[in-house]
């Protein structure tokens, strides 16, 4: 059963896309992850516009983490004052980051820097993950020790932040916000890869407050990156968000269950080889001579 | 020379009085809704005489194009071992759908000097303007071929059945991403290749409903249309993971 997109103004099996949303989700109840990092890719493979592809994963986001915050609100495991500082950040950076989005696209380039931000950050994250659990899995039973004192101590503008239990310079969490909403803005998705390891290695949060406190900023973020491309592109599809919601949300349950029986440095080694196969196809498909080397945009050249 | 053309063509006209073309549509608007998976149109007519047939080999071309939009076509070339776009040219005329139908063999029913004059083949509907590559034509044959593989662009050669050279109809598929606006039918009768009658007539295609709105919306009303997609979108989410909780009791 075919559906119209309005916004894409293409029409879509509305089975791909429940399906599409349905695996993202499932990886996503798996490995706890946003899984924006996967659904945009995927939507550029079944022929969405990138741009649209962008700005929907992210809409799609701040609808998939509602449910969870609300949990985390309620187990109280959220800083909001330190995510607080996160979103001024993230949202100083998703204004930076559409600026450029809207400049290359302009240009005709917005395809390449959105390809070459996904293998860049998916290979380096994908790596990193992989090693990480393949020592975690020798000597497992080693929890990574979180630095009470580093450089970042030394900064001015210190703030207390009691649920964190820190007390810091608020520069470095607002250039974690300021990363992570160009992220959010070029790539549409919530960055929660990024920022969770931040916190941890970086700022010195405790572990569990670390999901609460991103989603908490992911959410506002990618509402703030959803409204404008909403105005400045007019490339939000409702009708695409909304079926890919369906599915994942139906699909997270079921990841959920499926995550709970394999150890977590099995989740993560999977996660990683999933993370390196997407980033490989990304940059298999920059390297490669395309089959038509030619391609049609709307609207005016520079 | 415009006028030079015109003043030849009015001493041809002799010819064009002696047969008429009159015509039906299966459909006369076509409207795009939430399970738009293409649509197929019915041209049918009959060709009206008031004197016996003049001689000369029967032609009727049939041709629909959808609204000119403006569109930029972009090449990609290796830089520094990736594949980047690097050149880009405008094209100006390019209609979004175009389909043409005949009769018979292109060669047969339409000479190249009035394909020329009534722009009838899609290599003389698509023109590039202001462009500072060298090789534009190639863009402008790539821009056909990539329409024509999405069946945006379609020739028809010898697909408009023609009965006791009186009757004619033919059927053109249209495809599910069409472009919203009025789409120009021209009906040409040719003798020999020569055109000796048109006809003119338009089909809106439409999104309607619901379709329609959001695309309205969305482009008059932006921050309104952000703002609603992120109610529904969170609704939804917690909608969705709430009937599953309840689903699960």
């Amino acid at each position: 059963m075919q559906i119209y997109l309005p916004i894409a103004e293409i029409s879509v099996n509305l089975f791909l896309l429940l399906g599409l949303g349905g695996i993202v989700g499932i990886l996503s109840g798996m490995f706890g992850v946003g899984g924006g990092f996967l659904l945009t890719p995927l939507l550029f493979f079944i022929g969405i516009p990138p741009a649209v592809a962008v700005a929907t994963g992210a809409t799609q986001i701040v609808a998939s983490s509602v449910s969870g915050l609300l949990a985390h609100l309620k187990r109280r495991t959220v800083d909001l004052r330190m995510g607080t500082v996160l979103l001024i950040g993230g949202l100083i950076g998703a204004g930076l980051g559409i600026l450029i989005f809207n400049y290359l696209r302009a240009m005709g380039q917005v395809d390449l820097l959105v390809t070459i931000f996904y293998v860049v950050f998916l290979g380096i994250i994908g790596t990193l993950m992989f090693f990480e659990s393949l020592r975690a899995i020798r000597k497992s039973g080693r929890i990574p020790t979180r630095r009470k004192h580093n450089w970042i101590h030394n900064l001015p503008f210190k703030i207390k932040f009691r649920v964190s239990g820190l007390y810091i310079s608020v520069i470095p969490p607002v250039m974690v916000g300021v990363f992570v909403g160009i992220l959010s803005a070029i790539m549409g998705v919530g960055g929660g890869f990024i920022m969770v390891p931040a916190m941890i290695y970086l700022l010195g949060m405790p572990t569990k407050v670390v999901i609460g406190t991103s989603l908490f900023q992911i959410i506002f973020v990618t509402a703030f990156t959803t409204l404008l491309h909403a105005t400045t592109n007019y490339t939000v599809d409702i009708v695409l968000a909304v079926f890919l919601l369906i599915g994942g949300v139906i699909g997270a349950q079921f990841g959920t269950r499926i995550g709970l029986k394999l150890k977590a440095e099995q989740l993560r080694i999977l996660l990683a080889l999933l993370v390196l196969a997407v980033c490989f196809k990304l940059g298999l498909d920059l390297l490669l001579q395309p089959a038509e080397v030619y391609s049609i945009a709307k609207g005016i050249a520079k | 020379m415009m006028r030079m053309i015109a003043f030849l063509l009015l001493f041809a006209a002799p010819l064009a009085a002696q047969e008429e073309i009159v015509l039906g549509l299966s459909q006369d608007a076509v409207a795009i809704t939430a399970d738009f998976d293409g649509s197929e149109i019915l041209v049918f007519g009959a060709i009206r005489r008031e004197s016996p047939m003049p001689d000369g080999q029967l032609g009727i071309i049939v041709t629909v194009a959808g609204p000119d939009t403006p569109i930029v076509v972009r090449r990609k070339a290796r830089r520094l071992g990736i594949w980047v776009n690097v050149d880009d040219v405008k094209i100006d005329a390019a209609p979004s759908f175009y389909a043409v139908a005949t009769s018979g063999p292109l060669s047969k029913v339409l000479r190249p000097s009035e394909d020329l004059h009534n722009r009838i083949t899609i290599p003389q509907v698509v023109r590039e303007v202001g462009t500072n590559v060298l090789d534009s034509r190639s863009f402008a044959r790539a821009l056909m071929r990539m329409r024509e593989r999405d069946n945006l662009y379609q020739t028809l050669e010898g697909q408009v059945d023609l009965s006791r050279d009186t009757l004619f109809e033919t059927h053109i598929a249209m495809p599910a991403n069409l472009t919203e606006g009025f789409y120009v039918t021209r009906i040409f009768l040719t003798r020999d290749g020569n055109v000796v009658d048109t006809y003119v007539t338009t089909i809106p295609v439409k999104k309607v409903g619901m379709e329609r709105w959001l695309y309205n919306l969305a482009h008059e009303q932006a921050l309104l249309y952000g703002l609603l997609s992120l109610a529904i979108a969170i609704s939804a989410g917690w909608l969705a993971s709430a009937a599953f909780g309840l689903l699960r009791r």
